[in-house]
């Protein structure tokens, strides 16, 4: 590892301050601890942020709004989480590991980085890590690599799981810069890695998370996330789905839907979405639907099976979601 | 499953001989200096910190390297050896502990960010000589067989059952998933795992 400075900021305007010129937040530790070791990262000055008053997870109307400090293992185990937005907790249990749910947070979840192998070995090519010096997953092992969103220069997916969650259910996020507050839909955070992989998010030069908010409605207590990957538990997603869905008089009226696993950023299906609307929640619907989800697939050597796994994924979210009465 | 590029980082050997020599150097070279002194020689620029910490109820004043891990400090520091480096990446489990009463991962914990902690460790789970209920189901259903993932399964069924997660052997197997067993002996371990939480 590479020698830093540890800085605990007095307040939120030093740690901003701290951040715009070069140094880095760093929350729960387990993504960047983990790269700085392996020397992917090598920030000179860390900003501890735990004493920061961003934790908790509060009630408001009918939002509920979770500090960007609160760790995955809390917001998962809340009541009001559990009761209002079933998806969020079901999203975060599928993730990670206990051990690790209790360090990270939520603002670091958001913001960890890719888990393409290539990334991680220095002698690789990587636009990601070292722009311009090519990407060895395009003609390499690239099972676990990404079908949407992808461009010549990099194909690896984002492997939050609770992102897909968020950006279904049209959650926002707040976050503060040097030049004060501003919110946006959680979705805006991501960007696609055209051919500036590096690149990952819209954050502005010292801009930290602050909270996140869920809008609730009906459809949300209807609501699962499905996750499909090697083992049953403790792997990232090859395929996930990430469903609300309100049924009334026999009919949709609403659905959310996003898929983790197959996009370079956690991917909202609005095509299938629109498709649903109207239509009686049966197989066929619900089928001819997540074909739509394919659109613009770009699959690689090792990942074809993501094409066929995909629709699949969505299908069974979708009946999964409508058993939840 | 090791062809697959998404199952790498939890799998592939990550550390090399020469990191974990190194590491250890460094470790080493900096428990060797006296508190408040600069940082050890092979670690240049980075400023030591100064910290307390309590494990298994002893309170230690430390100073150490920024970039130590509380594994580390355990290990190297500390020499308290029953906590295990396998991965040293978060994904095997050997190494979990109880930080201010919950299990985490202590190799990808920085000791300097943890001033303060209440940190318990495998050597404090036994009491005045006697097994506690959990280490003696270990024993009972066979939940071992080279032993070097223990310390960590032990910590990890401490939280699981405190945490109240060991209802079923399912539910067992899901909240034990951080821990990964090279022999394995998962059915010993989740027998064991249910067995203590069915006696507490
Ligand atoms: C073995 C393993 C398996 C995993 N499996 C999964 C999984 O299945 N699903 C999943 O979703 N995740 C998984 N993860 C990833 C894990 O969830 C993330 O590492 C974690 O959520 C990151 O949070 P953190 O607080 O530890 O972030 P940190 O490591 O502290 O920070 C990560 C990044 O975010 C920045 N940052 C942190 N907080 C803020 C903030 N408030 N504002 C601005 N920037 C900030 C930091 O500067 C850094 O760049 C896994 C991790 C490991 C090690
Ligand atoms: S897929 Fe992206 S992260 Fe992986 S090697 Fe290519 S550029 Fe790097
Ligand atoms: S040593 Fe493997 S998780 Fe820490
Ligand atoms: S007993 Fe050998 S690794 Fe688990």
């Amino acid at each position: 590892m590479f020698p830093f400075t540890l800085e605990k900021p007095l307040s939120t305007e030093d740690a901003i301050a701290a951040a715009a010129s070069g140094a880095r937040f760093i929350a729960g530790g387990t993504t960047l601890v983990d790269l700085m070791r392996e020397e992917v990262e090598r920030p000179e000055r860390l900003i501890d942020i735990n004493s920061l008053p961003f934790g908790g997870i509060r009630i408001e109307g009918d939002d509920l709004v979770i500090g960007a400090l609160a760790r995955m293992a809390e917001v998962a185990a809340d009541p009001n989480v559990q009761r209002l937005q079933p998806l969020i907790a079901e999203s975060l249990i599928e993730g990670a590991s206990p051990q690790l749910r209790n360090m990270a947070s939520m603002g670091g979840n958001l913001l960890q980085r890719v888990r393409c192998p290539y990334f991680r070995m220095l002698d690789a090519g990587c636009n990601k890590r070292a722009p311009g010096s090519g990407c060895a997953a395009i003609d390499g092992l690239n099972s676990g690599h990404a079908i949407l969103g992808t461009s010549d220069y990099c194909v690896a997916t984002h492997p939050s799981d609770v992102a897909v969650a968020l950006v279904a259910l049209d959650a926002t996020m707040r976050v503060r810069g040097p030049q004060g507050e501003r919110s946006f839909p959680v979705e805006e955070l991501f960007r696609l890695p055209g051919d500036t992989p590096h690149l990952e998010h819209t954050l502005l030069p010292g801009e930290l998370i602050v909270e996140i908010r869920v809008p609730g409605g009906p459809h949300s207590r209807h609501a699962r996330y499905l996750k499909v990957r090697d083992r049953a538990s403790y792997e990232f997603a090859l395929v996930s789905a990430a469903v609300a869905l309100l049924v009334a008089d026999g009919v949709i009226r609403q659905v959310r839907l996003a898929v983790g696993g197959v996009g370079t950023r956690p991917w909202r299906l609005r095509d299938c979405e629109a498709a649903l609307v109207g239509k009686r929640p049966e197989r066929r619907a619900f089928e001819e639907a997540a074909q739509l989800a394919i659109q613009g697939a770009r699959p690689l050597h090792h990942n074809q099976f993501k094409v066929e796994l995909l629709p699949r994924t969505v299908v069974r979210a979708l009946e999964l979601a409508g058993e939840v009465a | 499953m090791a062809e697959n590029p998404s199952a790498l980082h939890l799998s592939g050997p990550r550390i090399s001989r020469r990191e974990a020599l190194q590491a250890t150097a460094a470790a080493a070279a900096l428990a060797a200096l006296p508190p408040g002194s600069a940082a050890a020689t092979n670690a240049p620029a980075a400023a030591a910190v100064t910290l307390t910490l309590t494990v298994n109820g002893r309170g230690h004043t430390l100073t150490v390297d920024p970039r130590q891990s509380v594994l580390d400090v355990l290990r190297e520091t500390l020499d308290l050896t029953g906590t295990k480096k396998g991965c040293n990446q978060g994904a095997c489990g050997a190494c979990t502990v109880l930080v201010n009463g919950k299990r985490i991962v202590s190799c990808l914990t920085l000791a300097s960010m943890y001033d303060g902690a209440r940190i318990e460790t495998i050597e404090g789970v036994e009491k005045d000589g006697a097994l506690h209920p959990l280490q003696e189901a270990f024993v009972e259903h066979d939940g071992l067989q080279c032993g070097f993932c223990t310390p960590g399964q032990i910590m990890s069924g401490l939280g699981c059952i405190a945490e109240g997660h060991a209802g079923s052997p399912e539910e067992i197997q899901f909240w034990m998933s951080g821990n990964i067993c090279r022999c394995g002996a998962y059915p010993g371990i989740v027998a064991a795992v249910a067995d203590a939480a069915g006696r507490s």
